[in-house]
């Protein structure tokens, strides 16, 4: 008797939600409207509006959605011929397991590839390229970071390849089109579902990696998450780095709603 | 037809290499007895012995493991509350606003949680530190073990609670005698995952963590950052040995209960 049973559940979760979802969302834009004095004030946001802080948001923005689609462009294929393998789940596994690695373990990794006599600079002089400066640089950032979320964009997209009938292929290419006009008229649609959960998993945290480009960038990059990162930890202006934070949740929510509310993986 | 095929394989092939070298990198170098991640010259396993021998990175990967095992714990029973809670509200509208509420953490990126959870535990006044590290641990989780559990929630015929009651169960018998073996593989799932969050976190961990605590991926952050030494690479390998463990314990846990979960990592 689903109907009179009296929710016990709903109150524990209901204060846990208030505590951890809540309560954090409010409190940061309460902060944002306190200077480092701790005085009532609209100043955060119209710092946020000068050039420097404008320029930053469109560059975070900028390259995230350069690491979105890089990741986009990779992972899209891998899962397509991912689905035409035997051993589907194995490989998945396998593809899956290196986001198991600790992610600091793998970006210090690149430390050594891309550094001066690394890997990536030995094939360099091999091919007569000769040695150059790839730390601390976009292009190291770019490359790690969608290094780092290639599985994330895969995984939805391969979901979304499995759900489709293979027989609207067949029908497609019975009706006379071509293997690009399936792809396009009829795989690509079908599979967009995917691609906006894919989309969604990774533009969002590409916002905010500031672990990376403190790492890997050299402060070459700053984002909006290392922005956040050094306003709350290292000139300890809460109220700052919560405007930017509140500007992240804006972008956030916008991504959320063009992507659809769709739960991952 | 075939061509394709080929490609196709070939073209994983690559995506797979690229995958693993970084990592493949990491281990082969942690036995390099020249201390750097270039120039092979020769094989020691003095990095090995290093990390062995480092007490507190040792006190750390208690800690790490101590913090994992704790908040999956917690948020699995707090998950699997949210979830029944979820599943017994009658409106259509409540469901969706506790689901868009839920779901706020898991979309969330890092940055954003570890700064409000920073406000939060700072005016609440806990100590920023063990305490401060689990809660906002169990915090980031409770909404995976949810999404986990729910879905065997919602294939489990309604029917089958109600032949219970019939028969004279009252709500905790409904609760351990069907429900919950029902739903056991979605709440070993959710825990797993759970479990893997916690010890892959860094950016919450190092918003919230106070300066006398430390998780292993904050420790890796901070050594990283004064450049390359090679017992971090050395602790990788074990750590890739640990993972691999893991995961084949998953991989078994989720073939028997039909499911691979793989959430998004937010990080």
């Amino acid at each position: 008797m689903k109907t009179n049973v009296r929710n016990v559940y709903l109150l524990p979760y209901v204060v846990w939600m208030g505590m951890f979802v809540v309560a954090p969302i409010l409190l940061i834009i309460y902060y944002s409207f306190f200077d480092i004095e701790g005085k009532w004030t609209l100043s955060n946001y119209q710092t946020f509006f000068t050039p420097i802080y404008l320029k930053m948001a469109a560059n975070s923005i900028w390259y995230a959605f350069l690491v979105t689609l890089f990741s986009l462009l990779i992972a899209y294929p891998a899962a397509y011929a991912l689905t035409k393998t035997k051993h589907k789940q194995l490989w998945l596994l396998l593809l899956i397991l290196p986001t198991w690695v600790n992610l600091l373990l793998k970006v210090y990794a690149f430390l050594g590839i891309f550094g001066t006599y690394g890997l990536a600079n030995a094939v360099l002089a091999a091919v007569g390229i000769g040695t150059k400066q790839i730390l601390f640089t976009d292009f190291s950032f770019v490359f790690v970071s969608v290094y780092i979320f290639i599985p994330f964009m895969l995984l939805p997209i391969f979901n979304a390849l499995e759900e489709l009938n293979p027989s609207l292929i067949d029908a497609a290419r019975d009706l006379g089109a071509s293997a690009w006009m399936t792809f396009r008229r009829v795989v690509f649609p079908l599979t967009l579902d995917g691609v906006k959960a894919g989309c969604q998993a990774v533009f969002i945290p590409a916002l905010s990696l500031f672990m990376i480009t403190r790492l890997i960038a050299g402060n070459r990059v700053i984002t909006l998450g290392t922005a956040i990162e050094e306003h709350f930890l290292v000139t300890q202006n809460w109220g700052m780095g919560s405007t930017i934070a509140v500007f992240l949740i804006i972008t956030m929510a916008v991504v959320v709603a063009v992507t659809g509310n769709r739960k991952r993986g | 037809m075939q061509s394709s095929h080929k490609w196709g394989k070939a073209y994983l092939a690559v995506v797979f290499v690229i995958l693993y070298l970084p990592i493949g990198y990491l281990i082969y170098y942690s036995f390099n007895k020249g201390g750097t991640m270039h120039d092979f010259s020769g094989v020691t396993l003095d990095w090995y012995k290093e990390v062995l021998h480092d007490t507190r990175l040792w006190i750390i990967v208690l800690n790490t493991i101590t913090i994992a095992l704790l908040s999956a714990a917690i948020s699995t029973i707090l998950g699997v509350i949210g979830a029944l809670a979820i599943y017994y509200v009658k409106s259509q509208q409540v469901k969706q606003i506790l689901l868009t509420l839920n779901n706020v953490l898991i979309v969330s990126p890092d940055v954003i949680i570890g700064a409000s959870f920073l406000i939060l535990f700072t005016m609440i006044g806990i100590q920023l530190g063990f305490t401060s590290v689990l809660l906002s641990h169990i915090a980031f989780s409770v909404p995976i073990v949810v999404l986990m559990v729910l879905p065997k929630l919602q294939e489990m015929s309604p029917t089958l609670i109600d032949a219970a009651r019939d028969l004279g169960a009252n709500q905790w018998d409904v609760l351990t005698k069907v429900i919950l073996p029902y739903i056991t593989p979605g709440i070993f799932a959710g825990f797993f995952m759970a479990l893997t969050y916690s010890l892959d976190d860094f950016a919450v961990t190092f918003f919230v963590t106070g300066n006398d605590f430390s998780t292993l991926s904050v420790e890796i952050y901070s050594r990283a950052r004064q450049g390359i030494s090679l017992s971090i690479n050395a602790l990788s390998a074990l750590l890739f040995i640990l993972t691999l463990a893991l995961v084949t314990g998953y991989y078994f846990i989720s073939r028997r209960s039909g499911m691979l979960g793989v959430g998004g990592r937010r990080r």
